[in-house]
Order: structure tokens, then sequence, then C-alpha cells
């Protein structure tokens, strides 16, 4: 019977349990940290819970089946992405203000424990790079790329819902974590000798591995799928140098996920074995070496910082020009910024390892590629200043993302400069100097970026606008909590404060310390405000109503169609003649033409294989992590099973008629033809139902 | 909200918070604490060029960050939406400010590479500090969670404190009996890491005698935060004095005590198990092997075979119970302050 029981559970017993630790020992301290732990999982396992018994008291699973988990959508994956990377967002955000907590009262002592904090700092790190930022922009570009390039979907939607799915797998491993315990305390580069067994025995080291590897395996195969659709699939006349910005930054982060997302796989894989077949790549002992985990890890790490900043570069591209109602300056050499930024990104993983002990020669090559890139970086900076030079700007939400983002950014790029240098990163390295260096790049960078995005295109996704009055809070409190939570920590770097500590004591620390607990209460309210802006927006939804689809006089492709665009983009592909095809139509008073003819119009067919193998993904990774052999067995056999069935599937696209395509197209037609036109001021007002008063001579209204 | 002509945009907050926080950041930091925390405050040659390094940096890369601050609240204000300043929505290109955004970043870097190139060579880790005298040897093993200073020419070892005469630079060898650590005087100079079954190197220098805070900056597990030592720069006849004492005075490094010290996680549970209390957060080692460093380096079993053949094994037994000095033997106070 136990014999049995041993095979069924692998190693998991009862210690997993959060609460386990609490019941066996329970002092103080223990019962505190075994609280915040069963309450994050009574969260997690109530939230699941409500969700199910929701979804059947409406009786929407057959809808969430066949309309959502099946559909291989550009546009419905694209908000599934960023659904996940929501939900990912607020766990990390929570994960952080108790580390700031901690770290508030942390002269020489504090509420959490050593591990528990381990934790904190692992999955924080982990899910914001691989579940919040990854997923994000991936959905983001997924959703806007086809619609700017004017194609119909992505160039292999099945494999996009893979990526989905492989994502979604490793985002709910993350999860399960919280409610079978410990996750990995390496942190989210995971450095061995650390993570190797002999000091880091258990199941958290292999969770981290194991989600790690689903998402970098999703991000290859998204980068493929968007680099293929921009070379292959572009309508015609949209020649590449007449893409939107936010299009080529997508095909540079594409191709940097290709190039960038394959090393962290092998790494991950090696430690794999590593650990589970008594391996010795980066082991202490039997000629491993965990210099090269390292090198491998950074060949990945240093593209991934460009892959997770091009995009929010590619929306700030077009937020300003659109909110100064002004084409791009400068579209070339924008262009080239991009792509050296992205060739560059190659050539400077050493610096996250200075102090490895190479020889200085090879140190200053690499800090001196590093500086390079804060050229075509800068560039980028100045162009955004000079396109809002001589506009008409409107300070909307996602301008003050904008704006917010083009002055704290620099900080972040003198500091980067900074730690560029060999001789001062020996000093600032490993401290919190360089913990507020990237959160500076990645926060207002990357973070704003998206949700400069989401405020700017969720009209385009949903037919209505977002709330103000939340947007506006949710944005200046991300500014202000951000400066108040990471400032204080250029201070602690300074003053010689490593990264990861659970307590410390120097006195001096503290006021810092309370100043940056402060801002992560800040941040905490940023959170709730965009949670109430969505609450808000969808109860008001017909008052802030945009179906027509432009609501802010946008110039490419995706302003040009209904809000939502139909499942197929596009009734007739348009033909493109110039760079910011919708602005120059506008201004020749060529909007909103009727076709001449319409066509049967062929989709791919929904499939089950993504679902499946989100289901079969999710039960391997879990079984290796427990040594539940069986389930990894079993669950690779399904896979395998539903691979090779889905290649005898013989219908996998389905026709829509010509008759539905110009059904649907009339009924958008007639809404626009009675849709008032609303000048740049009436824009937030209720009157904004997304037609906009045509330019004059490229001057909007 | 219904128009009336003009809309009114919301202010922007975040420019007055941003500027004034800016301040507060770059001018505090300069040590007045008297803690000598950070390399803002140098009590050594090293920390001091990286301090200098440090300032001219951010002044120069001022030059481009500075006007991104500072114009574009004045973009945004002056080119508002309903304001009256010229539009132009279809300027998109000037040949002059090409040449200005590109050329001005790229002189910026031209500079800096070259102060970064030299300055790179000059504060290299691994280069001796020039010095009238010989530096000190001192060789560094990390521990889960605790820092071992050898002295192989002294034939002694301490941990907790690592001591030096302040007229002689220190040349450091380090390497870790388990995963990577990062060692750490900020006040000094550099950090390195020390890594199992390798050795790094590092120079380190203090100004005068006083004492400076190290740790260990690589997370390394949960008694991580306590991996910490200070660093004690004395008085050359005081070191001396120091050297004599723990000849006579500390524990013989045989198998028995190396075993120990190992084992036990933290300093303080290394101090309790050996000296029998925990006090002064310093452990002192006589009869240090030669080789003890290198055997480390090479493995555990290595250790073992020179321990158990060494004459301190044999020492060890002459050695009072209570491990306490002998009665009479100069115990050197340290100076807590640096010597003004």
């Amino acid at each position: 019977m136990s014999h049995l029981l041993d095979i069924l559970l692998g190693r998991l017993g009862w210690d997993a349990l959060p609460f386990w630790e609490m019941l066996q020992e329970p002092t103080t301290f223990n019962i505190i940290n075994g609280t915040i732990v069963t309450g994050a999982a009574s969260l997690v396992v109530f939230g699941a819970l409500a969700l199910v018994i929701l979804i059947t008291w409406f009786g929407k699973w057959r809808m969430l089946w066949s309309e959502w988990l099946t559909s291989v959508d550009h546009k419905k994956i694209g908000i599934m992405f960023i659904v996940v990377a929501f939900v990912m967002l607020a766990r990390a955000i929570i994960e952080a203000v108790f580390m700031r907590a901690q770290q508030s009262v942390g002269l020489e002592g504090g509420f959490l424990s050593p591990e528990h904090f381990g934790e904190f700092f692992t999955t924080h790190g982990t899910i914001m790079i691989f579940f919040m930022a990854m997923p994000f922009l991936t959905g983001l570009i997924n959703y806007i790329m086809p619609l700017q390039i004017g194609a119909r979907d992505l160039a292999f939607p099945v494999m996009n819902s893979i990526s989905l799915a492989l994502t979604a797998a490793g985002a709910a491993l993350v999860m399960v974590s919280l409610v079978l315990t410990p996750f990995s305390t390496g942190g989210w580069s995971g450095y061995p000798p650390f993570t190797e067994s002999p000091y880091s025995p258990g199941a958290g080291v292999d969770y981290w591995i194991w989600a790690v590897t689903l998402s970098t395996l999703s991000s290859t195969m998204t980068g493929i799928n968007f680099a293929v659709t921009i070379y292959k699939k572009r309508a015609p006349g949209m020649h590449l140098m007449r893409m939107p910005l936010f299009c080529w930054t997508a095909l540079t982060t594409a191709i940097l996920m290709i190039f960038g997302m394959p090393p962290l796989t092998v790494a991950t894989a090696l430690l794999a074995l590593d650990r589970y077949l008594d391996f010795h790549f980066f082991t202490t002992d039997l000629g491993g070496n965990m210099m090269n985990y390292v090198n491998l890890f950074w060949a990945f790490g240093h593209p991934e910082v460009y892959i997770l900043i091009l995009p929010a570069f590619g929306v700030f591209s077009e937020v300003f020009s659109t909110f100064s109602g002004k084409r791009i300056y400068g579209y070339k050499t924008l262009v080239i910024a991009t792509i050296s930024i992205s060739a560059l990104s190659f050539t400077v993983w050493l610096h996250h390892f200075f102090t490895m002990g190479q020889d200085a020669s090879v140190n200053a090559v690499f800090g001196i590629a590093t500086m390079l890139i804060g050229i075509p970086t800068g560039v980028k900076v100045y162009d955004w200043m000079l396109t809002m030079y001589r506009g008409r700007i409107r300070l909307t939400i996602p301008m003050v993302y904008a704006i917010g983002f083009i002055m704290l950014f620099v900080i972040g790029g003198l500091t980067g400069i900074i730690l560029a240098n060999p001789s001062i990163d020996y000093q600032v390295h490993n401290t919190l100097f360089l913990i507020a260096h990237f959160h500076n790049m990645l926060v207002p960078g990357m973070l704003f970026g998206m949700l400069a995005g989401y405020n700017f295109w969720f009209p385009k996704a949903f037919g209505f606008r977002l709330n103000e009055r939340w947007g506006y809070r949710a944005a200046y409190s991300w500014i202000i909590g951000f400066i108040l939570a990471f400032f204080p920590l250029y201070a602690l770097g300074l003053l010689g404060m490593p990264r990861r500590k659970v307590a410390f004591f120097e006195p001096a620390y503290l006021p810092w310390t309370i100043i940056a607990g402060v801002g992560a209460l800040v941040v905490l309210f940023a959170l709730f405000s965009l949670v109430m802006q969505l609450g808000v927006s969808i109860r008001r939804r017909s008052d802030y109503a945009a179906p027509v689809g432009d609501p802010w006089d946008g110039f490419s492709l995706e302003w040009s169609t209904s809000s939502p665009p139909p499942e197929y983009n596009f009734p007739v592909i348009p033909q493109i003649a110039s760079r910011d095809p919708f602005l120059s139509e506008k201004d020749r008073g060529q909007a909103y033409q009727r076709p001449k003819s319409y066509a049967n119009i062929e989709m791919p067919a929904n499939s089950a294989l993504g679902p499946i193998l989100a289901v079969v993904s999710f039960l391997m990774a879990f079984g290796l992590v427990w040594y539940m052999w069986w389930l990894v067995i079993g669950g690779g056999l399904i896979g395998l099973a539903a691979l090779i069935g889905r290649s005898f599937v013989r219908r996998t696209t389905r026709i829509i008629g010509a008759d539905e395509v110009r059904r649907t197209h009339e009924r958008w037609l007639d809404q626009v033809a009675h849709a008032q036109a609303i000048k740049r001021a009436d824009e937030r007002d209720t009157a904004n139902q997304g037609l906009a008063v045509p330019p004059v001579e490229g001057a909007v209204q | 909200m219904k128009s009336h002509g003009r809309p009114v945009w919301p202010v922007h907050p975040a420019r007055g918070c941003y500027a004034g926080l800016l301040l507060l950041i770059f001018a505090t930091l300069t040590g007045c604490s008297g803690e000598h925390l950070g390399f803002l405050d140098p009590q050594g040659p090293v920390a001091a060029a990286q301090r200098s390094h440090y300032w001219f940096v951010v002044a120069l890369s001022m030059v481009v960050v500075l006007p991104v601050i500072v114009l574009t609240p004045w973009l945004v204000w002056r080119y508002r939406y309903g304001g009256t300043a010229v539009y132009r929505p279809r300027w998109t290109f000037s040949k002059k400010m090409e040449w200005l955004i590109w050329g001005l970043p790229f002189l910026i870097v031209a500079v800096l590479s070259y102060v970064l190139w030299t300055a790179t060579h000059e504060l290299d880790p691994y280069q001796p500090l020039p010095s009238a005298k010989e530096p000190l040897r001192v060789q560094v093993v990390g521990y889960d969670w605790k820092w071992l200073f050898i002295y192989p020419e002294q034939g002694i070892a301490t941990a907790g404190k690592l001591v030096f005469p302040a007229d002689r630079p220190l040349a450091l060898e380090l390497t870790s009996t388990t995963v990577m650590q990062s060692f750490f005087v900020p006040a000094l100079g550099s950090q390195i890491y020390a890594m199992n079954n390798m050795v790094t190197r590092l120079h380190l220098a203090a100004d005068g005698p006083g004492a400076f805070r190290g740790q260990n900056a690589q997370y390394n597990g949960k008694h991580f935060h306590e991996q910490r030592f200070t660093a004690e720069a004395l008085e050359p006849q005081t070191f001396n004095d120091f050297v004599e004492a723990t000849r006579e005075a500390g524990i013989p490094m045989g198998s028995e005590h190396y075993a120990i010290f190992k084992h036990h996680s933290t300093l303080r549970e290394a101090e309790r198990a050996l000296n029998g209390k925990a006090s002064d957060g310093l452990i002192r080692f006589s009869h240090v092997p030669e080789g003890l460093f290198e055997a480390i380096v090479d493995g555990p079993l290595v250790v073992q075979a020179l321990l158990a053949s060494e004459p301190a094994a044999m020492a060890a037994e002459n050695i009072p119970a209570t491990l306490e000095a002998p009665a009479g033997a100069p115990i050197v106070p340290f100076k807590k302050e640096k010597v003004q």
C-alpha cells in the first residue's frame, strides 16, 4: 500500500503543505510565515474554485472552449496572453510589497524567514520576466502586429496557440508552487552550484527549472511565428520601410527571441540533467564548472533585456506620434537604431559578471560594447522628443506613461552607463544599485510601455475606451510609486547594501528602506487603480463605446477596422501606398471606402491541440517536480498522440462566405455613416465613438 | 467631461517630485555617518579612484541626460493641444538635428570609452597596488556562511576579522569551499567572486588604521545576510603583536578544529563551538599548515590528508582543554575607531 503511494505521489509529502511547518513547530515566527503562505495558497485554491463555479453557474464552458481556448485567432490568443500577464503581475507586485515591507523593518530582524524571503525574490523575478513581461509583450504584438501589416492571422496560428499553452502551463506551475511548496530560493537567474541538489535539495529548484523551460520553449516558437509573419504576410505595398515602428520592434524582438531563448532552454536542461541524472555540468566536483552556466544564462539574459524593452519602444513610437498629432520624427533613424540595439545586444553579455575574475582587457571590451548601446538608445529618446517638437500634444493616459517613461528612462540609462564601467561595477555589482537600475529600465521602460499600449489599444480590442479617472490615477501612482520605491535603492546600493538581504545591521539603511516601502504601497495603489479602471470601464462600457474604431485619430492600419475587428481583420486585404496609410487615407478623404466586391475568406479552423498540450505539459512538469514518473510518461504519451493525431486532421481551415463578410462590413459602414465625427478636444468625451474629424493637410483637428 | 474650447489636461505631478528626489539621492551618501558604508566615503586608494571615476561618468553623461529631463516638460507645455505654438505635422526630418543626436552621444561614449579602458586596467583587481612596502598576502576561503582568512607567511588564520597592517597593501587570493560568493569591502575597493575549485585575486589597501565593514555580496542561502566580517587596518606594531598573540593563543588548526569550524553554519555558531562562547566575533587559529589554501582549492580529501599529517594535530594535544589563552599572553585590544 505505502509502496503504491510512493509510486503515485513520488516525493510529495505532507511537508509540502504551506501550513505544515507551522503546525509542527508553532513558534510566532513560523506562524507568521506559515499564515502568509497559507493565505496565498488559499487565494490560489479558492480563486480557481470560484472561477470554475462561476463559469458553470453561467453555463459558459462551451463558449469558453469553442470561442477562446481552442481559438487560433491571433487577437483572442493575444488577449489571453495579456490576461495571464495581468494575473501574474498582481501576484508579483504583492510579493514585491512583502519584500519591501520586510526590509522596512529589516534592521536586525523582520517578520519573514530567510527561506521565505528567498522564495519571494525568486518568484518575483521569475514571474515578472517570464510570466508577466513576456506574455504581455507577446500578447500585444500578437494582437496588433497582424492588423498593422494588413494580415489576417499569424503565419502559424496553431503554433501560436501552443505558445500560449506552454506559457500558461508554466504560469500554472508557478501558481501551484504556492499550494505545494516550496519554490526555489536561487533567484530568477538560478545560478549553480547553489541550485544543484547538494545545496538546494527538494522540489523548489525543479519548479523553477520546468516553469522557465516551458516559458523559453513558448517564446522560441513565438519568435519564429512573429518573424515569419512579418516577412511573409504583409499586405501588398507594405514594404518593410513602410511598416509602423511597432512592427519593426516586433520583428527585431522576434529575431532576438529565436537566438536568445535557446541558450536558456539548454542551460536549464543541463541543470536538470545535473539534478535528475547526476551529471556534472555545473557542480563543484568531478569537473563541473558553474562559469559555463553563467555564460549560457547571460547569452540568453542580455538579448532578453532587449526582447523586453524593444516592443515597449515600439509602443512609445506609436503613442508619441499619435498624441503629438504628428508623424514620427526620423523614421529611418529609429529603424536603424532599433536594428543596432538588437545586434549589439548579443555582444555585451559579459557585463553581468565583470567580477568573475577575467582579464581587464576582456572586461573593458564588453564595457565599451555596453556603452555603445547607449548611442542608438539615446538617439531614440531624442527622436521621440523631436516628434513632440512642433506637434499638438494631448496628455492622454498613454502619453502620461510615455512622458514618465522618457524622463525616468534616461536616469536608468545614466546608471546603465555607470554599470558598464567595470571599475565602478566592482563597487555596485550585486548591490541594490543594480536592482534599482534594471527596475528603472523595466518599470518605466517595459511596463509603462505595455500599460500605455494597453490603454491605447484596449478600445480596438473591445470596442470601448477605458475609464480615465482611474487610468490617470494608475499612471501617476505608477510614476510616483516607482520613484519612491527605487530611487532609495540607488542610495542603498551606493552605501554598499547587497541585493537579496532579508535583514541588515546598518541603521543608516533604515530611512531608505522605509521610503522604498512607502513607494511599494503607492505601486500597490497603482495596481488597485488598474483593477478599478477595468471594472468601471466594463460597467460603463456603453458610455465609452467607440465601435467605429478610431478613437485617437490613429495613423496605422489597425485603426481603419471596426472595434473589435472581425475575425478576418480586413474584408478585403488593403493596398498600401505609403507609411502611415490610414492617416493618408483620412487626409485624402478616402477612408472607410466600400469595397467593389467581396470574396470568400479562408481562415484557420479551431484546434484543440493548444489546450491539450497545456494540460499535458503542466502535468509532465508537475510530475517531474515531484518525481511522479507515471504522470511524466503518461502525459508524454498523450501529448505525442495529440501531436500525431493533429497531423491527420484534414480540415484545418474554414471558409467565411462572401455574403457574411459583406453583411458584417456593410453594418459597420452604416455605423460609420451615422457616427458623429469629433475633434481631438472631445477625445475623452462620451461623444467619442471612434470617428475622427479628418486631418487637414496632416494637421489633426 | 464636456469640452469648453480648450481642454484642461492634468498637470504632470511627476516633475517636481522627481527633481527633489534626485537631489536628495546625489546630495547624501557622502558618508556623514562615519560608518564608511560605501565607496562614496572611500577609505582606500581603490575606492577613492572608483569614486572619482563614478562622478566623472555621472557628470559627462549628464550632457545627454539633462536636456531630456529639462526639455520634455517644456515641450509638453509649449506644444500642448490648444496652444498657439507653431504646428508642423509633416515635419519629420532634419539633417542638422540628426548630426547632433547621433554625434553628441557618440562623442561622449568615445570619451567615456577611453576613460573606461584606462580605468579598467588601472583598477584591475589582479594588479598589485603601487606601494613602497611588500603587500601582506592573505588567502580568503568562503564557507556557508563565514569567511576564513589564512595568513600563509605568518602561519595563522582568523575568522570574523581580516587584520592587516595599515601601511601595507593587501594581496588576496580567494576561493570557496561551497557555492559562489562575492568578497566585498565597499569602503576599501572592489568585490570579486570566490568560486569552488578556482582561485581569484584581489588587491586592496587602506589609507590608514581603521575598521571597515566587509561582507558577502552574492546570495548563498539562508544565513547570507549574516556572512559579515570586519577588515581592520592596524598600526604595524599592533599587527605584529596580534600575530604573535595569535601564534601563542590561537586554536591549533588540526583536522578536528577545522572540521568544527567548517560544519558550523555562521561565524557565531563556529565561535561558540570553538571558543566556548560567542563574544568578540573573532576566531584565531595557530599552527596553520603550509599549503592549506591550495589543499582547499583541490578539494576536501586533500585538506583531510594535509591536516592529518601536520604537526598541528600533535600540537593540539598540548593545548589546555579550555582553549583559553595562557595566562600572561598579550591580548591585543582592537582599535574600533579610525585614528585621526
